[in-house]
Formats: structure tokens, C-alpha cells, sequence
């Protein structure tokens, strides 16, 4: 019987146990969260509107190159709602006489993940990155803009507020919160998704606005600001 | 002549059946694309109206929509509301949707505007 305290076999252990945790995850992912999360690419350039219909979380499969790492790992430990509307709104809409409202009652909470999971989790999915190529491409360069010009571009010159919010409860709740933005998506994917939502996700419900360098760069600084002024 | 008739008959019933076909699929598409600023009634009161300063064509409106012209309709959802006079909040889905897309959208907008 060899003895655990043989250095030999702690250093093993050491070796192999952020490994296991990771294959452990992935099969985790795969087993748990592909029943609502996409963990595979759609075929390039293919849209699907049945897809879309019963879509019922977002898809997975360029996590890493979408989220910051750290975030990942503290919201599958603390998963806060980010869409406001779930992820597809229709879905959990419903008609009142004073316009459509969120039935809450339909929308799902996400699981929450113990420490360990979490961040085996995060080292998953940081692994999945398709569009390093696309990422790498991005030309922007984060920089700095007043709130004030930043929120009445947001708001009034571009109409991002219709369906964002850059403010708790200020700005429209069919796609994700806004104000948090920056602290959980890497600043390459917020330029590149704002120019062309499309390229990302055949089937997202954001138009492509046919944004130059300078605008687009403009909008992101916002969200920096944002997380600049929360923080 | 009575080849012609069949052939003219079935040729109406394709049209028609083409016509449903674009506008159940012109009805998916507004489900996913457009309720969530016009409505799930098409009323014009999504969950989004709230928030905008300019409120939503509301699409059960015959008057309104009859006054509009199919291509006007057609290029209002591809070009965006700024391309038609009316707000930038009505953004373009022209890299979302296809012509043929945009085409089932009309066809449905006009069963919606006139069931009443």
C-alpha cells in the first residue's frame, strides 16, 4: 500500500487533478449544459429560424472567445440574470391591455455551481474559441468617452437603448443588460459583435447597423465607461 | 379547353398555396424578429415600447397600414426606418434577413393589418 504522504504520488495528484477537472467539465458540458446551450458551430453562414424559436440558452461554442475568464467562473457560481426577457423574449412575453409585459413566472434560473465546478467549468469553456482568427483582426483599440456623449450616442443617435439597458432598469429588456457589459466580455468581441452581430450568431435578434471604425469604437468605450464609473 | 382550365386551376391553387406558405412563414418570422418593439398582437406594444421615445407602427391599424405600399413596406423592414422618413429605432435587417424573408414579413403584415 503505498502512503499519500509519498511525494511522488502528491505531486501526481497535483499533475492530474486540474486535468480531471477539466475532462470532468467538459463531460459535465456535455451532458448538462448541451440541452440548452449550442456546444457545436451551426454549419458557416446557415440560418435557422425554427433554431431560434426554441432556443433556449445562448450558444456555447465560442465561449472563450466571448467572455473574460474571471467573470465566467464567478457568474456560474453566482448566476445573475442577464437578459431581462430570457433569452428568447417572445417567449416569455404576454399581452395585458397596457402593452406586453415579462411573465416572470416562465423564466428559467440557471444553476449555480460549487466553487470547484465553476472555475473547472470556466477553463472549459475559455477553450472553445473558433474565431481567434476573427478576433485578431478586430482593429479597436480601447479608449475613453464622456458618459454624457457616450449615453446620448447610445441612446439617441444609434437607438441601442431600445432594446438594452445601460442603466438597471433604464433602456429596453429584449436583449442583454448592458451595464455590465464590459466586465464580462472581452473588449475584441464587443467591437466585432457590434459591427456585425450576424458574423457571430446566424440567428440573433441584433441588426447589423453598418457601423464604421470610429462608431463602433465609440459605442464600446461606453460600456467601458460604464464599468468605469460602477466600479 | 379543358386541359387549360386544369392546368389554370392548378396553377391558382399553387399561387395560393405558395401565398400561406410565405405568409405562415412571414408570421414566424415576426414572432422572432419583430414582437418584441410591434407586439405579440402586432398592436405596436412590445416589451420594448415602453422604453422608446418613439412608439411602434401599430400593424392591426388598417388605415395606417392600408396607406402604405407593399414596397414601401418591404423597404422600411430591409433599409431601416431612416430610409423611409420615419425613426432611426426601426433599424435595418437587411444582413439578418433575405429578400424573400422580407417578402413573407409583408405578405404577413398585410393578413395582420386586415383580419379585423
Amino acid at each position: 500500500m503505498k502512503s499519500s504522504a509519498n511525494p511522488f504520488w502528491t505531486l501526481l495528484a497535483a499533475l492530474c487533478v486540474p486535468l480531471a477537472a477539466q475532462a470532468g467539465a467538459a463531460e459535465q458540458a456535455r451532458e448538462q449544459c448541451a440541452a440548452c446551450h449550442a456546444l457545436d458551430a451551426p454549419e458557416p453562414g446557415t440560418r435557422n429560424i425554427d433554431e431560434r424559436l426554441t432556443r433556449k440558452a445562448p450558444p456555447l461554442y465560442y465561449a472563450g472567445n466571448k467572455f473574460r475568464r474571471e467573470w465566467l467562473e464567478s457568474w456560474l457560481r453566482q448566476p445573475a440574470r442577464i437578459r431581462p426577457a430570457g433569452v428568447f423574449p417572445p417567449a416569455h412575453a404576454k399581452s395585458t391591455p397596457q402593452g406586453d409585459v415579462i411573465d416572470e413566472s416562465t423564466l428559467p434560473a440557471h444553476v449555480a455551481l460549487p466553487a470547484d465546478e465553476a472555475a473547472a467549468m470556466a477553463d472549459f469553456l475559455m477553450q472553445l474559441r473558433p474565431f481567434d482568427d476573427r478576433l485578431a483582426a478586430v482593429r479597436y483599440q480601447p479608449g475613453t468617452i464622456s458618459l454624457r456623449m457616450g449615453q446620448m450616442n447610445f441612446s439617441k443617435f444609434k437607438g441601442c437603448d431600445g432594446c438594452h439597458r445601460d442603466a438597471p432598469d433604464v433602456g429596453g429588456v429584449s436583449g442583454p443588460e448592458l451595464h455590465s457589459a464590459w466586465k464580462r466580455l472581452q473588449p475584441q468581441f464587443i467591437a466585432s459583435f457590434i459591427a456585425d452581430p450576424t458574423a457571430w450568431d446566424p440567428n440573433t435578434l441584433m441588426p447589423r447597423m453598418e457601423l464604421n471604425d470610429a462608431e463602433v469604437a465609440r459605442l464600446a468605450d461606453y460600456l467601458k465607461a460604464l464599468q468605469e464609473d460602477g466600479s | 379547353m379543358r386541359r387549360t382550365a386544369l392546368t389554370l386551376v392548378l396553377a391558382l391553387a399553387c399561387a395560393s398555396a405558395f401565398a400561406d406558405e410565405g405568409a405562415r412563414n412571414g408570421e414566424k418570422l415576426y414572432r422572432v424578429y419583430c414582437t418584441q418593439c410591434h407586439g405579440l398582437q402586432g398592436n405596436g406594444k412590445g416589451i420594448n415600447a415602453a422604453h422608446l421615445s418613439v412608439q411602434p407602427r401599430d400593424h392591426t391599424d388598417t388605415a395606417e397600414m392600408s396607406a402604405r405600399t407593399d414596397d414601401d413596406l418591404f423597404k422600411a423592414i430591409k433599409e431601416g426606418g431612416k430610409a423611409v422618413n420615419k425613426s432611426v429605432l426601426m433599424p435595418s435587417w437587411k444582413a439578418n434577413l433575405s429578400d424573400e424573408d422580407v417578402r413573407a414579413l409583408v405578405a404577413y403584415l398585410r393578413e395582420l393589418c386586415c383580419r379585423k
